[in-house]
């Protein structure tokens, strides 16, 4: 078979960037298990809200894309942490499912409600002026935009991991992560903390969102599609670890996009079919520890 | 700070029961405690002065263990009078009890296996000026030097231990809680981290220390209380300790 170079690097290109997105959503899942212990199914909603948080700032307040790339993590974050201090924190002695039934069903409702104003069509969310356009690299087009998404996702992801792994906040938040009675012994607010990270995940994944609006458009069901296949990123790779979410989001939207140059036919369904592998040969994901 | 400090051995020869006897640290009264359903302390009594090693002895399972955790507000079912230096913890989380000047080394060490040494070192945060430095932590555990960038789950039984002391040091907390210091370690070890202790008093720190080992605890404790089924059933200064002898072997059943 003849290699059409063209296409292979444009679909390579699509995988980066949904793999971009798998990155930062399942980084933020993993953030969230570590101190929570809770499997946030409302993940795909609050990507979601972050769009709309996009799209309510530029139509309704006139704010760009700039602005709303801080405000709406900041904005949807904020509503993550309402959720833990008037919910998630009352579960957060009860078995795991309790949280994920609580998560799913947050999750449906939020859906819901932008559903029911909103319909199931797409908005449109123009791309900026500053990342309009493309350049040409000789062996394929590139999109600013797109470029744009992966550099930037990839920074905010590294930025995320050295956070947790480099510095004393990221210290407590580690050591809290194995023993949280312990830590709070030594004088450390724990509780804030727990509020805190969750805050961080849910500005991660409203990031995502924002991120992704130009490029999918703005739907109540943008999430919902999406999570699903992040779910499977995160069991290949385990939750245990920062780096290895980063590294499994990236590498399967890679996946993904070799696949439908391939074998477009199982572009949809490889990643479950490597999920199934997986949890046939290593249940607790690559990078260890089970939920 | 160090600086001023005998040395390990001059300390051990010195006469622990000579040193006057402070204000009251820390008060407990009918202390009651509970693991779910399972009613564990049934009423402990007993004080620390300033500048005490008091030490608490007791067989296997007898509520020692829990009387610490209670006083840092670790077990949430528990009941009872605790003052410490005068205000009334007994119902503050442990966050806000540790803030008070209270610390723990727990019996299970609880070094972190995601942090590294220096890490583990420095996550209690200071609650009170005047902590030990760096260097005079080095100086008393000079092995945890050259160990910083180890794993903390990496180091033996000892260098954890000795760890798990050391990081409480830093927070400028003046009142310490043991648990089982010595348990599992080489006698080097042991008397190593008596030595310590030891320094500790002198310079002025208030222990409450829980030892299985009464040999151990006899080179430093100024009293000793015993805890048997959830009570405090005895008492005595270091000493009475050869008067008490008898009944103590009863106690400890060795
Ligand atoms: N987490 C727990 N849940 C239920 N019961 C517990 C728990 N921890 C301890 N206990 C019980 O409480 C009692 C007192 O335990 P504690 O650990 O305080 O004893 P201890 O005096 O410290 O003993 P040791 O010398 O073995 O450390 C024991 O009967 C023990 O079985
Ligand atoms: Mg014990």
């Amino acid at each position: 078979m003849s290699i059409n170079l063209q296409a292979l690097f444009a679909q390579l290109l699509v995988g980066l960037i949904n793999g971009s997105f798998y990155a930062l959503l399942s980084l933020g899942l993993a953030v969230i298990f570590g101190m929570l212990n809770i499997i946030n199914f409302a993940h795909g909603a609050l990507y979601m809200m972050g769009a709309f948080a996009a799209y309510f700032l530029l139509n309704v307040l006139g704010i760009g894309y700039w602005w709303a790339l801080i405000i709406a993590p900041l904005a949807v974050g904020l509503f993550g942490i309402i959720l833990e201090r008037t919910m998630l924190q009352w579960i957060a002695q009860l078995d795991h499912l309790y949280g994920l039934l609580l998560t799913f069903g947050l999750g449906l409702i939020i859906q819901g409600v932008f559903q029911n104003y909103f319909g199931s069509s797409g908005l449109p969310y123009a791309i900026p002026d500053e990342l309009k356009g493309g350049v040409n690299l000789g062996f394929m087009f590139l999109p600013i935009y797109r470029g744009w998404v992966v550099v930037f996702s990839l920074v905010v992801c590294l930025a995320t991991w050295y956070l947790i792994e480099r510095t004393r906040l990221g210290a407590n938040l580690r050591a809290a992560t194995e023993n949280p009675t312990l830590v709070r012994a030594f004088g450390i607010n724990v509780p804030r903390m727990i509020t805190l990270t969750y805050g961080l995940g849910v500005g991660l994944a409203a990031l995502a969102g924002v991120l992704s609006a130009p490029i999918n458009q703005v739907r109540p069901l943008m999430g919902a599609d999406l999570i699903i296949v992040v779910f499977a990123v995160v069991v290949i790779g385990g939750m245990g670890s920062i780096m290895g979410s980063i590294i499994t989001g990236f590498a399967l939207g890679i996946v993904e996009g070799l696949t439908k140059y391939f074998y477009p036919e199982a572009s949809n369904t490889v990643v479950f079919v490597l999920m199934v592998l997986v949890l046939l040969i290593k249940p607790s994901g690559l990078t260890g520890r089970t939920a | 700070m160090v600086e001023t400090m005998t040395t390990a051995s001059d300390a051990a020869a010195a006469t622990p029961s000579a040193q006057p006897a402070g204000d009251v640290v820390l008060s407990v009264q009918n202390l009651q405690a509970w693991y779910g359903e399972s009613h564990i302390l049934h009423g402990i009594d007993f004080e620390v002065r300033a500048g005490e090693v008091v030490t608490l002895l007791g067989r296997n399972g007898a509520g020692k263990t829990t009387t610490l955790k209670s006083i840092m507000g670790i077990i949430p079912k528990r009941s009872g009078s605790i003052r410490f230096e005068g205000k009334d913890i007994s119902r503050a989380s442990s966050d806000k009890i540790a803030r008070q000047g209270v610390a723990i080394c727990p019996e299970e060490r609880g070094i972190f296996a995601s942090l590294d040494v220096r890490e583990n070192l420095m996550l209690p945060p200071q609650v009170r000026p005047g902590g030990l430095s760096l260097e005079q932590i080095f100086e008393l555990f000079p092995n945890l030097k050259e160990r910083l960038k180890s794993q903390g789950t990496k180091l033996s039984g000892g260098e954890q231990q000795m760890l798990a002391i050391a990081r409480i040091l830093r927070t400028g907390a003046r009142f310490l809680m043991l648990d089982e210091p010595t348990e599992g370690l080489a006698p080097v070890i042991i008397q190593q981290i008596g030595h310590t202790i030891q320094r500790l008093k002198n310079e002025g720190f208030t222990i409450l220390l829980v030892e299985q080992n009464f040999r151990f605890a006899a080179t430093m404790a100024d009293r000793y209380y015993i805890v048997e089924h959830g009570k405090i059933i005895d008492g005595f200064a270091n000493s009475e300790l050869s008067a008490n002898m008898d009944k103590l072997h009863s106690y400890l059943g060795v």
